[in-house]
């Protein structure tokens, strides 16, 4: 009688999980792969940077407006207990420029533009719409995936500088109502103490973000099976996913720009 | 003056073809061959592998055993150059139509045209999505986009999107599925036509009877995962094989 055949390696999940992260990692280097290669897709990438960038305007704007001002609004007190209520530009300006801006901006993107491009992707892939592609010799890797990779990677460092003047906006007009301070007055001492490290951190953190969101979302949109199920599926776990890496990119990124803080 | 086509290498020449999924053997030792010219359908229930049979032929799965030529070349060797040349020279139409439902009509059209064949004028482009628009007889759809298309249309636009490649060989994965007799009939005849005008080679898979006599100049059974018959129609169901005729029985008496 033969012996019963060993199915897994280690156990089902820990077997999946690894092929998950293995097939993740080839899929990230064909990225690189394909984007220097060969006539690059503009139209489909200025396409996909006014439907990520562009659409998302109104939702990221009203975000970071309401995150500005409520959190100038919560800081407050705890500023007034030590009289330092003239502080509160620069506390604004800081939180926003070095964590508030980017963060808001790539978690709105991460359930908007990531749950979009997973659907989009999934159920072009399980409406064989993208093995149409490979068949009339079209590299479907290149027109998808490299557009909106290279879109997401491009218009959500721009939404998170319109995030940063938005939320400061809201944060002034907060100010202004209170402390009866002007425009100038504001943006001079909000931009005191920022310096060239907290823009340039800021900025690598939003172009890490928005690879990662469009990588996730095209990773999971690509490979998407088992009918409207899987299109659902692929949507959830863009967000979910991709979500995970960027609270995990913050801490890095964090730690390495506190290294070169004097 | 050349030989007749006797001497020339079948178009399509698949030997021991094998294929599983998991536990799931779906294929187990196909062999066929395809001469140039010719209407070849495929016949066999649902689930019994003949998707995933083109879908080898054009390179889109691998097979984990057998040879699959087309052309003179054995698809699973190419190389990703060698393979999208070949697939220059090959039109599937899918079941379902596969149109790019976010463009319209003319996009889908001009997709694979402007990818592939280098320096068109604007003029030419517009030329050559009329010309294959006009032959399906769907010049009116032309700014029209997938979901303002009924059954029929998608599945003749799905056929233009490949015929604009000008292919020798055309793969067809049903055809007439989940269309009205009318429809089926009209498809039929279209099948024909780019056979004739465009003098494709083509495989039809099917599971409607009706469509593989009115395409078919060879048909071929797919049973248990290979070829249980091949040759004309009346070859394939002149037979006492129980299955061969319920599967006659079912499409041509009830």
């Amino acid at each position: 009688m033969s012996a019963k055949r060993k199915e897994h390696v280690y156990s089902k999940r820990l077997d999946s999980a690894f092929l998950a992260v293995y097939n993740g990692y080839t899929f990230f280097l064909r990225f690189f792969r394909e984007a220097f290669k060969g006539r690059m897709e503009f139209q489909e990438l200025v396409k996909q940077c006014y439907a990520i960038g562009y659409k998302s305007l109104l939702l990221i704007g009203l975000t970071g407006f309401i995150t500005g001002m409520v959190f100038t609004k919560q800081s407050r007190p705890s500023l007034a207990e030590f009289g330092a209520t003239s502080w509160l530009p620069s506390l604004v300006a800081i939180a926003i420029v070095r964590a508030l801006a980017a963060l808001v901006t790539a978690l709105i993107s991460a359930g908007k533009v990531g749950s979009s491009i997973g659907a989009e992707l999934g159920s072009m892939r399980v409406t064989e719409q993208i093995d149409a592609m490979e068949v009339s010799a079209v590299n479907p890797f290149k027109f998808l995936v490299v557009t909106r990779v290279l879109a997401c990677t491009i218009t959500i460092p721009i939404l998170m500088f319109y995030c940063t003047m938005v939320s400061l906006m809201g944060a002034f007009l907060n100010v202004t109502l209170n402390e009866g301070t002007s425009f100038i007055a504001f943006f001079e001492n909000a931009f005191e103490q920022i310096t060239f490290l907290d823009i340039f951190t800021s900025v690598a953190k939003a172009v890490a973000y928005g690879f990662t969101i469009g990588i996730v979302g095209c990773y999971q949109g690509y490979n998407a099976s088992k009918g409207t199920e899987g299109v659902g599926k692929a949507a959830n776990s863009s967000v979910v996913i991709s979500m995970f890496l960027i609270f995990i990119e913050e801490v890095i990124i964090v730690q390495v720009s506190n290294y070169f803080r004097v | 003056m050349a030989e007749t086509n006797n001497t020339q290498e079948p178009v399509i020449d698949i030997r021991g073809l094998y294929k599983s999924f998991g536990d799931l053997h779906v294929l187990r030792g196909v062999d066929l061959k395809v001469e140039k010219g010719e209407n070849v359908v495929v016949l066999g229930r649902s689930g019994t592998g003949k998707s995933v049979l083109i879908k080898i032929i054009v390179g889109l799965l691998s097979q984990d055993r057998g040879d699959v030529k087309v052309l003179g070349q054995e698809v699973s060797t190419l190389n990703e150059k060698e393979l999208r040349d070949l697939r220059l020279k090959i039109g599937f139409s899918f079941q379902n139509s596969a149109l790019y439902d976010s463009m319209t009509v003319r996009e889908n059209l001009e997709f694979p045209l402007v990818r592939n064949v280098k320096n068109l004028t604007r003029s030419e482009i517009d030329q050559q999505v009329e010309g294959v628009l006009d032959a399906v007889g769907l010049s009116q759809t032309i700014n029209q986009v997938p979901s303002e298309l009924s059954g029929g249309q998608r599945k003749r636009i799905g056929i233009a999107r490949t015929l604009i490649l000008q292919p020798e060989i055309m793969l067809y994965d049903e055809p007439t599925a989940g269309l009205d007799p009318i429809t089926c009939l009209e498809i039929n005849e279209l099948i024909n036509e780019v056979k004739e005008k465009y003098h494709t080679t083509s495989i039809i898979i099917t599971h409607d009877l009706t469509c593989a006599r009115a395409t078919g100049d060879k048909i071929a059974m797919l049973l248990d995962g290979r070829f249980l018959r091949q040759g004309t129609f009346e070859e394939v169901f002149n037979t006492d094989e129980e299955r061969i005729k319920s599967f006659y029985d079912y499409n041509f008496i009830q």
